[in-house]
Parts: C-alpha cells; sequence; structure tokens
C-alpha cells in the first residue's frame, strides 16, 4: 500500500491520512493503526475519519517526531482489522412521517418506494467511523441507485432516530439536531445512550443491516 | 449545598471535560478557560480538575447553606458577598446564608466559581462536565436554572489551615496580569470590530494543513485582520466576522477529526475557531490552529470584541505552555508559604 501522509494539526496532534480513494480495506487499515496507536506513551487519543486518523497527544510530554516516526512505521506494519464484527440490525419504519423524503428519494432514483426500501434494507451496511455528535456512525455500503444529495435547506429539528440519506451516506441521527439529509425512515433504536457502557449502540467496524418494521405509504 | 438564586444568561457544571470519547462522537465539554479552573481549585484546596460553576457574563447570585470557602476566577465580575465587595482570584471564606452575586465583568467573558469539595453532580463518561448539545452530564445535562441546588463534594482529606473554612482570605496573581500571557505583535491595520471594544486578543496560531489551499489575499487578511467575534460564538465554536477567507482550492475533504482551537473555514470564508463543546468531526478546510497554551484568552474574549491571529511555531506553542505549568507552579508556592506562615502564627498563638 502506498504511504500515507503525516501531518501535525497543531500542537496536540498528528494526522495520517490514507492516499485516496477511501475504502474499506484501506478503512481497516486505520482502525488498526487506531487501536495500536491509542495505547502509545502521551497519546491521549486515536480518532479515526475517513481515510485518515488523528492522533491527539500530550503536547508537554509527546515528541512530535518521534510519533510521527512511529505512526510511519506502524501503518507500514497495520495488518487491516477484520474487526471482531459485531452485526448490529436497525429496525426502521420507513415513509409516512417517520420518512417524510422517501418519495422524493424515490423520485430522484427512478424507482418505486417499495424498490428504495428493498435496496436499503437488503444491503450490509459497514461504520467507518463514529463522529459529528455522540453515536453518530458513517456507514460505507450505500446502493449506487440511492445516492441522493442533500435537501437544498436543512430541516432546523430533525427527530432522534430518523434514518437518512445524504449523497453517498446513510445513517441514522442519535439524537435530534438540525439537519440535511433525506428522511427515510425512523427506528426505535437508542443510538447513543450515556449511561451506558460502550454508550454509543455503533462503533467503528460494525456491520449494520437495516430491516424492515413497515413501509408507511 | 449551594443554592443558584439566579443563573444568568448561560451557567453550567463543568470541571477539564472528558477524554478519550472522541472515537465515539462524544464532544470534551469541560470549561473553556482551563487556566482559571485550574488556579480557583487551587484556591480552595480542590483537586485542580474538579467541577466548578461555569457563568458566562451573568449577572448570577448564589447562596451558601453552609459555611465553606470559595474563589471566583476568569472574568473580572464586580462580586459581592452579602453586599461586601470582594476580589476575583482570591481565596475567599464564606459563611453559612451568605449570597454571593456576580455582577457583569468589566474584563473577560466566562468566571468559575469553585468552591471547597467541588460540585458534587454524578459523572457521566468519566466527567463531571455538562454536554449541553448531547444533554447529558452536570446538572440534568442543562444549563442551570434559578432555583437549583447543587450538592458539594467532600472536601479532601488533610485540610490545610489556610483553607479552613474560617482561614482569613488570601489572593494569588491572575494569568492576564503576568507576563507569560503577553505576545508581542507586530500594530495592525484598522479592524472591523465594534468601536469601543476591547483591544483585541493577540492569539497565537499555527498554520492549519489547509492553510496553503487558500489564496494569497486570504492568507494575508487571516494575519491581518482584526478578526469580530460575532454574537453567534458558544461553547461549540467562536463565529468570526472579516474578509471573507476564499479561494480555496481544498476540494471536496474527507471527513477528519476537529479539535477545540481548530479554525475551521466554510464556504462563506467567516473562520469558526472550534471550543469545548464543539463537534468531534467535520470536512471544512482547517486555516489554522490556535495553540493550546492561547485557548484559555480566546474563552476570555466578549461578544463583539475582536481577535488577531498571529503566527507561532510549535517551539513556542511548547514553550508558552511550560510557562503556563511554571506559573500554576508559583500558584502552589504561594500558597504552600501563606500556609507556612499560617501555621506558624497558629503555634505561637498556642505558645503564648
Amino acid at each position: 500500500m502506498t504511504e500515507p501522509r503525516i501531518y501535525p494539526f497543531g500542537d496536540s496532534a498528528l494526522v495520517c491520512e490514507a492516499p485516496p480513494p477511501a475504502t474499506l480495506a484501506c478503512q481497516e487499515r486505520i482502525w488498526a493503526l487506531a487501536q495500536a496507536a491509542g495505547e502509545w506513551a502521551h497519546v491521549v487519543e486515536a480518532v479515526p475519519g475517513m481515510n485518515n486518523l488523528t492522533l491527539v497527544f500530550d503536547p508537554l510530554r509527546a515528541d512530535m517526531e518521534a510519533l510521527a516516526r512511529q505512526l510511519a512505521h506502524a501503518w507500514n506494519r497495520a495488518v487491516a482489522v477484520k474487526a471482531a464484527a459485531r452485526e448490529i440490525e436497525i429496525p426502521v419504519r420507513y415513509g409516512g412521517e417517520h420518512g417524510p423524503d422517501l418519495h422524493e428519494v424515490a423520485q430522484h432514483a427512478g424507482l418505486s418506494v417499495e424498490e428504495v426500501v428493498r435496496r436499503h434494507s437488503s444491503a450490509e451496511y459497514v461504520v467507518f467511523f463514529v463522529g459529528f455528535q455522540p453515536g453518530f456512525a458513517y456507514l460505507g455500503g450505500l446502493d449506487d441507485s440511492l445516492h441522493t444529495p442533500r435537501r437544498a435547506v436543512p430541516r432546523l429539528e430533525v427527530p432522534a432516530g430518523s434514518v437518512g440519506i445524504g449523497g453517498a451516506q446513510t445513517g441514522v441521527y442519535p439524537a435530534a439536531s438540525p439537519g440535511g439529509w433525506q428522511l427515510i425512515g425512523r427506528t426505535a433504536s437508542t443510538l447513543f445512550d450515556p449511561a451506558r457502557n460502550p454508550p454509543t449502540l455503533l462503533q467503528s467496524g460494525d456491520r449494520v443491516r437495516f430491516s424492515v418494521v413497515e413501509v408507511a405509504p | 449545598m449551594i443554592d443558584v438564586l439566579r443563573a444568568g444568561v448561560l451557567s453550567s457544571v463543568q470541571d477539564s471535560g472528558r477524554a478519550g470519547l472522541r472515537h465515539l462522537g462524544v464532544a470534551q465539554a469541560g470549561v473553556l478557560d482551563t487556566l482559571a479552573l485550574e488556579v480557583g481549585n487551587r484556591l480552595v484546596a480542590n483537586a485542580p480538575q474538579a467541577a466548578a460553576i461555569e457563568i458566562t457574563v451573568g449577572p448570577a447570585a448564589f447562596r451558601f447553606t453552609r459555611a465553606t470557602r470559595i474563589a471566583i476566577t476568569g472574568a473580572q465580575f464586580a462580586a459581592t458577598l452579602d453586599g461586601v465587595p470582594v476580589y476575583t482570584w482570591w481565596s475567599l471564606p464564606v459563611r453559612a446564608g451568605q449570597e454571593l452575586v456576580l455582577q457583569g465583568p468589566t474584563r473577560g467573558m466566562r468566571g468559575y466559581l469553585c468552591i471547597r469539595g467541588g460540585i458534587d453532580v454524578l459523572p457521566v463518561l468519566g466527567s463531571r462536565s455538562t454536554d449541553l448539545a448531547a444533554r447529558f452530564g452536570g446538572l440534568g445535562g442543562r444549563k442551570l436554572r434559578d432555583g437549583d441546588r447543587l450538592a458539594l463534594g467532600v472536601p479532601a482529606a488533610g485540610a490545610r489551615s489556610a483553607s479552613a473554612v474560617d482561614a482569613p482570605a488570601f489572593g494569588v496573581k491572575a494569568p492576564q496580569w503576568c507576563r507569560f500571557a503577553e505576545v508581542a505583535h507586530e500594530p495592525v491595520r484598522r479592524g472591523k470590530h465594534v468601536a469601543g471594544a476591547e483591544r483585541a486578543a493577540v492569539i497565537r496560531v499555527l498554520r492549519g494543513p489547509e492553510y496553503d489551499a487558500f489564496d494569497e489575499a486570504a492568507r494575508a487578511a487571516f494575519w491581518s485582520d482584526e478578526w469580530c467575534v460575532t454574537p453567534q460564538s458558544n461553547r461549540m465554536g467562536y463565529r468570526l466576522a472579516g474578509s471573507p477567507l476564499t479561494g480555496t482550492h481544498s476540494g471536496d475533504m474527507l471527513s477528519h477529526a476537529v479539535l477545540p482551537g481548530t479554525i475551521q473555514v466554510p464556504s462563506n470564508g467567516q473562520p469558526i475557531v472550534l471550543m469545548s463543546d464543539a463537534q468531534t468531526t467535520g470536512g471544512y478546510p482547517r486555516v489554522g490552529v490556535v495553540i493550546a497554551a492561547d485557548l484559555w484568552k480566546l474563552a476570555q474574549v466578549r461578544l463583539g470584541g475582536a481577535v488577531r491571529f498571529v503566527r507561532s511555531t510549535r517551539e513556542e506553542a511548547r514553550y508558552a505552555l511550560a510557562e503556563q505549568q511554571a506559573y500554576l507552579r508559583q500558584i502552589d508556592a504561594a500558597i504552600a508559604m501563606h500556609e507556612e506562615r499560617m501555621q506558624r502564627a497558629a503555634g505561637r498563638a498556642h505558645a503564648a
């Protein structure tokens, strides 16, 4: 695999960025690197992004150059983690009040509503990373035909549990928040609960399937 | 116990924040001015990271149900205890039933009320900090309201006589009056900030990963402008206004982690400096990163105030942090000396 770009990010972080395009194989390597680097001395945390990893360290104690070398070395040795591959099912009520944009997505795709639901719920998704807000998982694996641009005007409040499509991504909003994704359904699953350990339903590397509870007209 | 008589615009329970959970999307939260928290806790003989009340602008008022010791650090509040003016950056004895009133600050944006024993709310995910966006931690995951009542922790064992509840008040030198907080800089071209605002805060910045993706005019403006801190700024980020930083050719960026201090530039060209409550990942070009040692200064810039960015180096960033640590050690030494004097005086009184 080609060399990653490793660069400083402020005085307390380093970024290891893999050459594009972002692939699952590359992301698996990033998870492996995150797992390893999280254990290093003076490293506060290792945060996977899309095709990249940010290493946050204690700026008074860590030696940034040494850490950068260590990162480059570990990247070359990293064996892609085929993750413990937890499989998580997320039951979804598609359409109706739960998925107000389902028709729009169908129209954009030139498919029937039923076919959109079938394709969305038959794919297996992989959590590339979790970010943005607690428990928000960036899922890879959305069927090409379902890629839909974000809404021109974001909604001021998207209900918690909303399942949406934004460009080539699909995902679930863990908490009510503003959002620009097309909403196709909603789940009753709790994506984030600070009292639980771990607090998020989904973690990097998890496999996710959406199951159909109902499809409202 | 402490009664919140008046919570003001935004007061919340905060400690030094959550670490190690960004990979689950959990923000850091925690105080914005970490130096003020560390000093305040030292003044009341708490662990340096104990939870305090962060008071944004005020005015706020509190009543203490039992005798304790407090310190108000951070912003320079006009504070009174039962109507009698008290200093900020002092360790103050408080009697049961006394009321503390904090009027608007004459300088700074956020004050910290540190109380002996610390604010005792249930730690969630390793911290007592309130995550206002995700609504957990602190008191019910929300900002404080009038009429709230907060429990206080049990003071650390081996209480020192200087911090006994009836020991006299004493103070330390606030960081903004210290040499290390000063930054030498060139004079600036006319700023765009509100007339009459405080002088622009000088914030040291390292170039961000996408710095070179901005055109020359944008890069020049970044360093030469006085940036106005707009009223849309909050604990998640400082939204700045000035010359639009456009002309980037960074294209579509893949999501990456962002940290407090990250200066990102959305498509409107107006930079946002991320603060403690910021989301964990983002996708905007990162024009710069505030050095860790200057985050507390930024936290004290008021809405409508101005900031200037000056170029820094990693060596300087590290040195600045080391100086801050040295300042904290001086505070420790000063408190220890004060303690020794108190004990000697007590010994003499006993002998007599």
